[in-house]
């Protein structure tokens, strides 16, 4: 095949499978604006969007933390098993999101080896807790995968200078290595909060789903869809934003990505 | 470092454990029971097979995609680029409602010659699953097959064509062996990705059993009412796809055998 026919035929490929079924999406969605607007600003809809804002908040800061520090232990730690670790943080992306869902509840919920909580009125599954908990599982490996290779790049000749000098382990990391890294954990966070705003499959299991409380934006999105009855606008509408937010995100991802091979 | 293994621990390893302990709870006969239960079986069947024929499917289309994306260019190449991220950016709950907005009930592809009718509706069909699994799993494979290509010297191809090479055989030949540790790479992900999905399909799969129910819906109906049940059918899922992966990693393994002398 020549390089025009493989044009064709990539470009067909995306158009059949992305392009197409997105622009067919908004044209739906502006079909009936108004039903959209309403599903969009009901109260409902806005508490959902609110705890989905919360939840990646929360998402974003422990594995921001986290995944620093674990990429520091895989590159620079001087520890056994550093390669296990590696390979272990990745673990989440195997899973699937059901599973993850249904071992939380098997963990916590009220016949869980730790549902003393939830048996005592420290309710944690059908809880925003468990929301929290589900979504950091599921984004635990975005960060530390990002930071790990920028960190082998960079070496540890600056690190090494800084303590020569007399910097402490602290002052090293804060004026040496963190900005080295920063790109890197920022399309991390990017990453993130993706997935975290995106999460399906294991938020459905231990939220509950309980309107206006423990639901968020993309269960909404189920509910709405579920409960149309012939009416698919608040469904649409609901969609229409998260599919905004998505785009927003693959702009900065594309904003970001120069800056991190630049170095 | 206990920071982190902590961390994972509690995260991560705990919850695990417990849904390995709670598959356990009927004892071995109970656990086998469910797991060789019709329905089990035919929902694990079902989500193998149709995540085995779509990540083949995208590990050609990819692959393709990834090679125009590098070695040609055209207008707009820069925004083509962009959009295929967007199945991992977009939440998977819409991109089921993206992936129905085309191939539902009211899809614009529809045509009637004569007695000859075709329309692109596929709720509620295996169509529709295989589809949803296309549209998530792409990114993985293009994603994972670019950076090489990249790295791949073009010269070598161009060589091979001045030589007389075709096209196929300078792919075959010249190509392929460069960049076939990176597709099963990304086939690994996608694989991984697709066995484990359920937001792209839940609302258009219909959740038939035996006919469009794949493991992951089988399981998100059941946890409540049978936890011990669905934890064995997990722990089988689990066990089923790790091995796929550890023989994609062999293969890998296997492939770049000669780079590690």
């Amino acid at each position: 095949m020549g390089r025009l026919s493989l044009r064709f035929v990539a470009l067909g490929y995306l158009g059949l499978l992305i392009i197409g079924p997105l622009a067919m999406m908004v044209l739906r969605t502006t079909e009936d604006l108004d039903g959209a607007w309403a599903a969009i600003t009901d109260p409902n809809t806005v508490a959902a969007f609110k705890l989905t804002l919360l939840v990646t908040v929360i998402a974003v800061a422990v594995n921001t933390v986290f995944g620093i520090v674990c990429a520091l232990v895989i590159v620079r730690g001087n520890i056994r098993g550093r390669g296990f670790l590696n390979a272990f943080v990745d673990l989440p992306l195997s899973l699937s999101p059901v599973i993850v869902g249904f071992s939380l509840v098997a963990l916590y919920g009220a016949n869980g080896w730790l549902g003393w909580f939830q048996r005592n009125g420290y309710e944690i599954i059908f809880s925003t807790p468990s929301i929290v908990l589900a979504s950091i599982f599921v984004t635990l490996p975005f960060v530390a995968r990002e930071v790990v290779p920028t960190l082998r790049e960079i070496g540890t000749e600056q690190e090494q200078a800084a303590q020569t000098l007399g910097a402490s382990g602290w002052q090293t990391f804060w004026r040496i290595t963190l900005p080295s890294i920063r790109w890197a954990v920022v399309y991390g966070v990017v990453l993130t909060a993706a997935r975290s705003i995106g999460e399906y499959g294991a938020v459905a299991i231990v939220s509950g789903n309980i309107e206006g409380v423990t639901q968020t934006a993309t269960l909404r999105v189920e509910d709405a869809y579920q409960f149309a009855y012939g009416n698919y606008a608040p469904a649409y509408g609901i969609s229409f934003v998260l599919a905004a937010t998505a785009i927003l995100v693959l702009l900065l991802m594309i904003v970001l990505q120069p800056k991190e091979s630049r170095h | 470092m206990g920071f982190v293994t902590t961390f994972l621990f509690v995260i991560v390893v705990l919850p695990i454990a417990a849904i390995v302990w709670t598959s356990t709870g009927s004892g071995w006969s109970g656990f086998w029971e469910v797991v060789s239960s019709p329905q089990a079986v035919a929902a694990l069947k079902l989500t193998m097979i149709l995540s085995t024929l779509a990540v083949l499917t995208t590990a050609v289309f990819g692959t393709i995609i990834a090679w125009v994306l590098v070695r040609d260019s055209f207008r707009g190449k820069s925004v083509v680029n962009a959009i295929i991220d967007l199945p991992f950016a977009l939440p998977t709950i819409v991109a089921g409602l993206v992936i129905m907005a085309l191939y539902g009930p009211r899809t614009p592809i529809d045509v009637t010659i004569g007695s000859f009718q075709f329309d692109a509706n596929l709720t509620f069909t295996r169509g529709a699953i295989y589809v949803a699994l296309l549209f998530v799993a792409l990114p993985f494979v293009v994603r994972t097959v670019q950076p090489v290509l990249i790295e791949l010297d073009q010269e070598l191809e161009d060589a091979a064509k001045s030589l007389g090479a075709s096209n196929l055989a300078t792919f075959r030949r010249v190509v392929l062996p460069g960049i076939l540790p990176g597709i099963l790479s990304g086939v690994a992900m996608a694989f991984a990705r697709a066995v484990g999905e359920i937001g792209a399909i839940v609302l258009i799969a219909g959740n038939l059993p035996f006919k469009t129910e794949v493991a992951s819906i089988h399981l998100f109906y059941r946890i409540e009412q049978d936890p011990e049940g669905s934890a064995a059918v997990a722990v089988v899922l689990l066990a089923l796809s790790f091995t796929v992966l550890l023989g994609i990693g062999a293969l890998r393994w296997l492939v770049t055998r000669h780079e590690r002398g």
